[in-house]
C-alpha cells in the first residue's frame, strides 16, 4: 500500500485536486467559488500530463546541451511540455472570459451568490 | 487546384473574416455583417471544391506547415468530413444573412462581436470536423466553445448567468476530454487519430485506454449535450439571441456529436467499444432515456426557443441511440439526423427570430390564428420543419427515424424501436400545439361561431419577416423536403463509403 | 410475372401529381372562389381521365409500372397500376369529380368558412388516396399513408368549433400511433424479407417460420392499417369525425380515408403475408374474430343513433368490416366479395351522406327524429337516400347485394358458418336502423312549415341522382363503365393463383 503511495503520489495529488474542483463546480454557490474550482480543474488535467511525461533521472535537452537527443531515456518526453503551453493558454483565456461573464453578471444583478441570483432573475 | 488545399482554406476563411469583422467593424458596424457574409461563403465555396475533390480522387490529408503525421498535424478530408463541412459553412452563410435584422433588433449595438464571434465559432467547428489530431481537436473545441460563450452571452438580460453555466460545464468538459487524450496519449504514444487506430488495432485493449476512451466520451458527451449532462443547454439557448441560437443549435452539438462518431469507429475499434467495454451500449441507452425525459420538458414548456432546446436535447439523444447501435443502419441513422436536425432546427430557430421579430414575442400561448396569416411564408416554413421532426414522410425527419428504426428492430432492440415511436408521438405533441395555434381559432371564442365575436380578429396584415430573414428560412425548410427526398443518393454516395469496416 | 406485362409510363405518377398541382393554384386564387372551384374541377376530370386511360391496359393483365426516385437506401419510391390499385383509384377519383361538384353546392349553401383550405387539403387528400391505391412496395404505401393522415386533419377540424378540436386531436393521435406502428412493421417486414414489395400471394410467404413473430407483425399492421379501416376497438376517431362538413365525410370517411386503410388490410392480406400464410399461423382467425364483432357491434349502436351522421360513421364501420372479413376468409369468393364491397359501399355510403348533408344545407336538420315528412319536401333526395339504405342492407337489385352474395359464397367455401351468419344477422340489423328513418321520411307527416322548403340546388340533387343511379346499375350490371368485376378477378387471381373461370364456378382449389 505504501509502495502504491509513494509509485503514484503525484496522481493521487492530482486525482484530489481534480475531485476538489470538480466539487467547487458542483457544489459551491459562489460564482467565484466555481471559477476557482474550474481553474482547479483545467489545473490538474494539465499537470497530469506534464507528470506523465516525467522520467526518473532525465533532464531537459534545451537546458542541459549534455543529454543530447540520442537517448530517450535521458530527456523528459517535450511533447505534452509543448502541448501545455497551448492548454495554458486555453486555460488563461477560460479564466478570462469567465471573469467578464462574472463582472457582467454582478453589473447586472448586484451579486454573485447563486441563489440570490436565482431570486433576482425572477 | 484549390481543391487539395480546401482543409486548410476553410477553418481559415472563418478565422480570417472573425478578426476582420473586428478591424472592420470598428469603421463601421454593418461592414463586420459583410464580412461574416463573405467570409462563410468562401467557406462554403472551399467546402464545396474540397468536397468534389474527395469525391473525384478520395480523400485529401493535409499536413500543416509541412510536418508529416504523426508528428505534424493532420487535416483529413473524407466524403464524410468534406460533407458536414458544407452543411456547416452553408448554415452559417444562410444563419448570417438572416442576422441582419434579427441582431439588431435582439442585441442592438453588439453586432461587431456578435459577428466576430459567430465566426470564431465555425471556424473551430470546421476545424473539429476536419482535423486528424487529438491535440488539435482540443484546441479547435476550445476555439469554438470560447467563442460560443461569449456568443450566449450577447443575448437578453439573463445571458450572462446562462453562458456562465455553460462555461463551467463547457470547460468540465474539455477537461475530460483532455484527460482522456492523455491516457490515451500514454498508451499509445502517439496523437494522429488514424495511428491511433492502427496502435489499437494490434495491442491489447488496457485499462488506461479504456479509462481515457471513457473520459472522452463524458467529455464529447457535454458538448453535444447527452443526457444528463445537458443542463447547460436549455438556458443557453433560450437566453441566446435567435441568431446565435440558430447557429450554435443545428452546427455547436451536432459537430460534437460527430466527433464521437469518430472517436468511437474511427479511432477505436468498433468490436472492442461495442463488446470489450459496452460503451456504445451506455450511449445509446442514455440516448433513449435523454429523448423520453427531453420531450416530456419539451411537452411542458411555454416559450418556444425553450421548447426547441429541450427539443434538442431529445434530437441528440437520437444521435446517440443510432452510435449506440453500432451497425451500419444505426450509423447511417446516427448521420443522416445530425444532417437533418441541423437544417430542421436552424429553421425552427429562424421561425422563432423571425416571430420575436414581428410579433415582439415567441411565447407559446400569447400565439394565435393571426400568425398563419401575418406570416404566412414563415408559418409554412414553420410546418414543414415541424412535421420533419415529428417524423413523417415525405420529409427529411423521417427517413433518419427510418433507418434508427431498421437498425433497432434488427438488433431486436425492442426498447429503442419504441422509444423512438414513443418520441415521435410526443413530438406530434408539442409541435401540433404550436401548429393549432398558428392557424386555428382559438378554442374558447369559436364556441358560438359567430364572427362578430372577434373585432380584433378583423384580417391582421400581412407582415411577413424581411426578405433577409424569410428566404433563409425558406431555403432551409425547402432543403429539409429535398434532404427527405434525396436522402438515398447522400447515403449511397457520401455516408455508405464511410461505414468503418469493424460495425 | 414475364417482362412483356410490366410496361413503364409515367401517367400514375401524373395521376397522382394532379391534384397536387392543382393546391397551389387553389391557394392563389383564394379571392376567386368561381376560379378556385375551376382549378378542383379541371384536376378532378384530369385525374379521371388519366386513370381510365390505364383501365385498358390493365384489363389486358398488362401493369403499367413508374420509379419516381430511390426514396430510402434499397427502397424505390415505385408506382404499380395492379388490377386491385386501379380498382381502388377508380373508385376514388370517379367519385372525387361528383363530391368536386356537390362541395361547392355544399359549402356555398352552408356559408363554409376558410373554403380555400378546405379545396386545397381536399385535392392534397385525392393524390394521397391515389398514391395508396398505385404503390408498389410498402414504404411508398406508408408515406402516402401519412400524408393522406395529415392531410384529413384540417378538414376534420374545419368547422373550429370546440368539438372539432377534441375531434381533430383524437384524430390525430390515433392516426399518428398507427402511423408509427406501421412505420415499425413496414421496416420489420423489410428487414425479414429483404424487400418491400407488394407481391400477389405474399411477400413474406415461407419467410417467416415462427408464429410469434407472425402474429406480432401482423397485429403491428393491423393495428397500423385498422385505425384507418375502423375495425373495433380502434373505431371510436371515426364517428367524432363527423364534425367535418357533409363532403368531407363522404369522401374522406366513407371513401378515401377509411378504404385506404381497408385497402391496406387487403395488401397486408394478399400482398405481404398472402394467403398461406396467414393459414399457416391463424392469422385469418385474429382478423375474422376482431371483424365478425365490429359488424354486429357496430351495427347495434348504430340502431341506438339519433343524429343521421353518427348513424352513417357506425354503418361504415361496419360495412369496413364486411371487407376485412372478406380477406379473413381466405376463400376465393371471399376476396372477391370484399373487393367489390369495396366499391359497392362507396357508392352507396356515398349516396347516403350527399342526402345527409343536403337535408343539413337546406333545411339544418341533423337528428333523425326531426325528420318526419321529409320525403315530400326533398323528394329525389330522399329516394336516393332509400336506395343506399336498401342496398346497405343487401336488398337485390341494388349493388350491395352483389357484394354480400360473394362474401356469403366466400363463407361457405371457408366453411365458416359462424360468418355467414354474422354476414346475415347484420343485414338485418342494417335494415332495423335504415328503416326508420325512410319509414319517416315518406310515410309519416311532417310539420306544416316543411312545406316552405324546396328541394336542394341542382349542384347537389345531380351527384345524389348519379351516385344512386350509379348504385343500382352496378348492381344489374357489376361490370359497367369500370370493369369492377373483372378487375376484382383478376386481383383475386394474383393473390389466390385461380384463374377466374374457376373463381365464376366458385369452386375451391
Amino acid at each position: 500500500m505504501l509502495e502504491f503511495i509513494e509509485g503514484y503520489y503525484a496522481y493521487i495529488f492530482l486525482a484530489l485536486l481534480f475531485t476538489i474542483g470538480l466539487y467547487g463546480m458542483m457544489v459551491k454557490r459562489n460564482l467565484m467559488k466555481k471559477i476557482l474550482g474550474m481553474s482547479m480543474v483545467q489545473i490538474s488535467t494539465i499537470m497530469f500530463w506534464l507528470v506523465s511525461a516525467f522520467k526518473e533521472g532525465a533532464g531537459v535537452t534545451v537546458l542541459n546541451e549534455r543529454i543530447g537527443v540520442d537517448n530517450p531515456d535521458l530527456y523528459f518526453n517535450p511533447l505534452p511540455h509543448t502541448l501545455m503551453l497551448t492548454a495554458i493558454v486555453v486555460a488563461v483565456i477560460t479564466l478570462g472570459v469567465s471573469f467578464a461573464l462574472a463582472i457582467a453578471i454582478y453589473r447586472e444583478y448586484q451579486t454573485l451568490d447563486e441563489p440570490s441570483l436565482l431570486e433576482r432573475m425572477k | 487546384m484549390i481543391g487539395a488545399e480546401a482543409p486548410v482554406f476553410i477553418p481559415l476563411a472563418f478565422l480570417v473574416s472573425a478578426m476582420l469583422a473586428l478591424l472592420l467593424g470598428v469603421i463601421s458596424r454593418p461592414l463586420a455583417y459583410v464580412t461574416a457574409i463573405v467570409g462563410s461563403a468562401a467557406a462554403l465555396f472551399f467546402s464545396v471544391r474540397g468536397l468534389q475533390a474527395v469525391l473525384a480522387d478520395g480523400p485529401i490529408s493535409y499536413h500543416l506547415a509541412g510536418w508529416m503525421p504523426p508528428l505534424g498535424i493532420e487535416l483529413y478530408l473524407d466524403p464524410l468530413a468534406g460533407f458536414f463541412c458544407v452543411l456547416l459553412s452553408g448554415i452559417t452563410l444562410l444563419v448570417m444573412v438572416y442576422g441582419r435584422h434579427s441582431v439588431q433588433h435582439e442585441t442592438p449595438r453588439k453586432e461587431v462581436p456578435f459577428y466576430s464571434l459567430a465566426m470564431f465559432l465555425v471556424g473551430g467547428l470546421s476545424g473539429m470536423v476536419m482535423t486528424g489530431d487529438l491535440f488539435n481537436l482540443y484546441v479547435f473545441l476550445e476555439i469554438g466553445a470560447l467563442s460560443g460563450y461569449g456568443l450566449v452571452a450577447i443575448g437578453d438580460k439573463r445571458a450572462p448567468v446562462s453562458a456562465f453555466r455553460y462555461l463551467t460545464l463547457g470547460t468540465l468538459g474539455a477537461a475530460f476530454f483532455l484527460l482522456g487524450v492523455a491516457f490515451i496519449f500514454i498508451s499509445t504514444g502517439t496523437l494522429n487519430m488514424a495511428d491511433i487506430a492502427r496502435v489499437l488495432l494490434v495491442s491489447q485493449p488496457t485499462t488506461p485506454i479504456m479509462l481515457g476512451m471513457a473520459l472522452i466520451v463524458v467529455g464529447v458527451g457535454l458538448k453535444m449535450a447527452l443526457f444528463p449532462m445537458h443542463a447547460w443547454l436549455p438556458d443557453a439557448y433560450t437566453h441566446a439571441s435567435s441568431t446565435a441560437t440558430a447557429l450554435i443549435a443545428p452546427i455547436g452539438t451536432k459537430v460534437a456529436a460527430y466527433i464521437l462518431l469518430r472517436v468511437l469507429f474511427f479511432m477505436a475499434d468498433p468490436e472492442y467499444v461495442r463488446h470489450d467495454i459496452h460503451l456504445t451500449d451506455v450511449v445509446g441507452y442514455l440516448g433513449a432515456v435523454g429523448i423520453i425525459w427531453a420531450s416530456v420538458m419539451a411537452i411542458t414548456q411555454k416559450e418556444m426557443k425553450r421548447m426547441l432546446a429541450y427539443s434538442s436535447v431529445a434530437q441528440v439523444g437520437y444521435i446517440a441511440l443510432g452510435i449506440g447501435l453500432a451497425s451500419p443502419l444505426g450509423f447511417i441513422g446516427a448521420v443522416l439526423h445530425v444532417i437533418n436536425h441541423a437544417f430542421m432546427k436552424a429553421c425552427l430557430f429562424l421561425v422563432s427570430g423571425s416571430f420575436r421579430l414581428r410579433l415582439g414575442h415567441s411565447s407559446i400561448p400569447k400565439l394565435d390564428h393571426g400568425v398563419g396569416r401575418v406570416l404566412p411564408w414563415t408559418s409554412a416554413a414553420f410546418s414543414i420543419a415541424a412535421i420533419s421532426m415529428i417524423g413523417l414522410p415525405p420529409t427529411a425527419g423521417f427517413f433518419s427515424k427510418w433507418y434508427l428504426a431498421l437498425g433497432s428492430i434488427e438488433q431486436s432492440n425492442w426498447v429503442f424501436v419504441a422509444v423512438l415511436l414513443i418520441s415521435s408521438l410526443m413530438n406530434a405533441v408539442y409541435f401540433f400545439r404550436i401548429l393549432e395555434r398558428m392557424y386555428l381559432k382559438p378554442r374558447s371564442a369559436s364556441d358560438d361561431g359567430k364572427e362578430a365575436e372577434m373585432p380584433q380578429q378583423a384580417a391582421p396584415a400581412n407582415n411577413e419577416a424581411p426578405g433577409s430573414m424569410l428566404v433563409p428560412t425558406l431555403v432551409l425548410a425547402a432543403g429539409v423536403l429535398v434532404l427527405g427526398i434525396m436522402n438515398a443518393w447522400g447515403i449511397s454516395h457520401i455516408i455508405e463509403p464511410m461505414i468503418p469496416e469493424g460495425l | 410475372m414475364t417482362s412483356d406485362m410490366v410496361y413503364t409510363t409515367p401517367i400514375p405518377f401524373l395521376a397522382i401529381m394532379v391534384s397536387l398541382i392543382a393546391v397551389p393554384l387553389i391557394l392563389l386564387s383564394r379571392n376567386r372562389p368561381n376560379l378556385r372551384e375551376g382549378w378542383t374541377l379541371a384536376a378532378a376530370l384530369v385525374k379521371f381521365a388519366l386513370i381510365l386511360y390505364l383501365l385498358p391496359a390493365a384489363l389486358q393483365g398488362r401493369i403499367a409500372e413508374f420509379t419516381i426516385i430511390e426514396i430510402a437506401r434499397g427502397i424505390d419510391l415505385q408506382l404499380r397500376v395492379d388490377p386491385m390499385g386501379i380498382f381502388f383509384a377508380l373508385v376514388a377519383s370517379s367519385l372525387w369529380i361528383l363530391t368536386s361538384f356537390y362541395s361547392i353546392g355544399y359549402v356555398r349553401g352552408a356559408h363554409e368558412k376558410k373554403q380555400t383550405r378546405y379545396f386545397a387539403s381536399f385535392a392534397v387528400c385525392l393524390s394521397a388516396t391515389i398514391g395508396i391505391a398505385f404503390s408498389a412496395n410498402l414504404l411508398t404505401f406508408l408515406i402516402f399513408y401519412e400524408i393522406l393522415s395529415l392531410a384529413t386533419y384540417p378538414l376534420v377540424v374545419h368547422k373550429e368549433s370546440d368539438e372539432a378540436y377534441r375531434s381533430g386531436r383524437m384524430y390525430l393521435v390515433y392516426a399518428l400511433t398507427a402511423g408509427v406502428i406501421l412505420i415499425a412493421a413496414v421496416g420489420w417486414t423489410y428487414l425479414l424479407a429483404g424487400s418491400a414489395d407488394f407481391v400477389p400471394g405474399g411477400l413474406l410467404a415461407g419467410i417467416i417460420e415462427d408464429p410469434g413473430i407472425a402474429r406480432a407483425l401482423f397485429i403491428m399492421f393491423m393495428v397500423g392499417v385498422g385505425v384507418k379501416a375502423g375495425i373495433m376497438p380502434l373505431h371510436s376517431w371515426l364517428p367524432r369525425a363527423m364534425v367535418a362538413p357533409t363532403p368531407v365525410s363522404a369522401l374522406l370517411h366513407a371513401v378515401a380515408v377509411v378504404k385506404s386503410g381497408v385497402f391496406g388490410v387487403i395488401r397486408i392480406v394478399g400482398f405481404v403475408f398472402g394467403p398461406d400464410t396467414m393459414q399457416a399461423f391463424d392469422l385469418n382467425l385474429i382478423l375474422a374474430v376482431f371483424a365478425g364483432a365490429t359488424i354486429i357491434l357496430a351495427s347495434l349502436i348504430a340502431l341506438r343513433q339519433d343524429n343521421l351522421k353518427a348513424l352513417l360513421a357506425y354503418s361504415t364501420v361496419g360495412h369496413l368490416s364486411y371487407i376485412v372479413l372478406g380477406m379473413a376468409l381466405l376463400s376465393p369468393d371471399g376476396f372477391l366479395g370484399g373487393i367489390m364491397h369495396l366499391a359497392n359501399h362507396a357508392t352507396m355510403k356515398i349516396t347516403l351522406f350527399f342526402c345527409a348533408g343536403a337535408i343539413y344545407v337546406n333545411l339544418h336538420k341533423t337528428e333523425i327524429s326531426e325528420l318526419d315528412g321529409i320525403g315530400r319536401t326533398m323528394p329525389w333526395t330522399m329516394s336516393m337516400f332509400a336506395i343506399g339504405a336498401l342496398g346497405l342492407a343487401g336488398v337485390p337489385p341494388i349493388n350491395g347485394f352483389v357484394s354480400k352474395l360473394f362474401l356469403c359464397l366466400g363463407a361457405l367455401q371457408a366453411d365458416q358458418l359462424i360468418m355467414l351468419g354474422i354476414l346475415l344477422v347484420s343485414g338485418l340489423l342494417n335494415a332495423a336502423y335504415f328503416f326508420p328513418i325512410i319509414y319517416r321520411a315518406f310515410l309519416r307527416k311532417g310539420d306544416s312549415n316543411a312545406a316552405r322548403f324546396k328541394e336542394a340546388s341542382l349542384s347537389m340533387v345531380v351527384p345524389i341522382c348519379i351516385v344512386g343511379v350509379l348504385s343500382v346499375l352496378l348492381g344489374f350490371f357489376p361490370n359497367l363503365f369500370f370493369h369492377f368485376y373483372d378487375l376484382a378477378a383478376a386481383a383475386v387471381d394474383g393473390i389466390t393463383g385461380i384463374t377466374s373461370d374457376n373463381v365464376l364456378a366458385g369452386t375451391l382449389p
